[in-house]
């Protein structure tokens, strides 16, 4: 019964998040970051004369210094507080995620500190990005040739 | 292209937002499921036909990571059979990961944690 009316106290004065402009920022500031991939894959085909995959894989690279510089800085959690999903979804939100846990870990040691905890967040994505692909990557070429 | 690139990165972070607002998942979970998604939608060589109109627009979400993890396998699957899916496994991404991994290092030397 008390449980039940302080749960009625709690909700009431819970600061209610706005959903729809959350979708809005979120689906907003994912793409920009799109379009600055995509603007970069341009530019680097055009200056450079590379071809379109490693147009890719230096965008992505740039896109990962950009991420872990303003961890560094500590400008990247305001941002996540601000755009959302927005920042995660991308890369990156995967170079962020190394990033923070190395630079929590600091303080306990190169080895046993962020050496060993540096993977804490973003193992999972290659955890699961591997198992994944290996498993789908052996359906395809048993049962579609390749 | 640009317009499509917007367009889907944008539609991608909504759903991730719409799972985060409404379900317990945390931010890791959805990221987790988006690479395996990325990872499915390639049995069909649906995420080929989306990169290829959509452009660079489609490198950026996380889901390509598992695209080319699966793509790369496939590649070296072609030319050294069965063993090469393991083989081949991070010929696209080993950039990516070997960048973050060196610079979050020398980020980490220079920058203390703020907080």
């Amino acid at each position: 019964m008390r449980d039940k009316k302080y749960q009625e106290i709690v909700d009431k004065h819970k600061p209610k998040e706005n959903r729809i402009s959350n979708m809005i920022i979120a689906f907003i500031v994912g793409g920009i970051i799109g379009l600055i991939g995509n603007l970069l894959v341009d530019l680097y085909t055009y200056f450079f004369h590379i071809s379109t995959t490693e147009a890719g894989v230096c965008m992505i690279v740039t896109l990962i210094f950009i991420a872990c510089l303003l961890t560094g800085l500590g400008v990247f959690d305001l941002l996540v507080k601000k755009g959302k999903m927005g920042f995660i979804i991308p890369i990156t939100g995967f170079a962020h995620s190394m990033q923070s846990a190395i630079l929590d870990y600091k303080k306990e040691g190169p080895v046993y500190g962020f050496g060993a905890n540096m993977f804490k967040l973003a193992g999972s994505v290659i955890l699961y990005g591997v198992v994944s692909a290996y498993v789908f990557g052996l359906i395809r070429y048993l049962f579609f040739g390749g | 292209m640009y317009v499509l690139s917007f367009l889907f990165c944008g539609f991608l972070c909504l759903i991730a937002q719409i799972i985060i607002d409404n379900t317990k998942l945390s931010a890791g979970h959805i990221t987790s499921i988006f690479v395996s998604l990325g990872a499915f939608l390639d049995i069909f060589d649906i995420y080929d036909k989306i990169v290829s109109c959509v452009g660079g627009g489609a490198l950026v979400p996380i889901t390509s990571f598992g695209h080319s993890l699966i793509h790369a396998a496939l590649d070296r699957a072609q030319e050294s059979g069965f063993f090469g899916l393991a083989m081949g496994m991070f010929d696209l991404t080993a950039t990516g990961i070997t960048a973050a991994i060196v610079i979050s290092f020398f980020i980490a030397l220079i920058f203390r944690p703020k907080n």
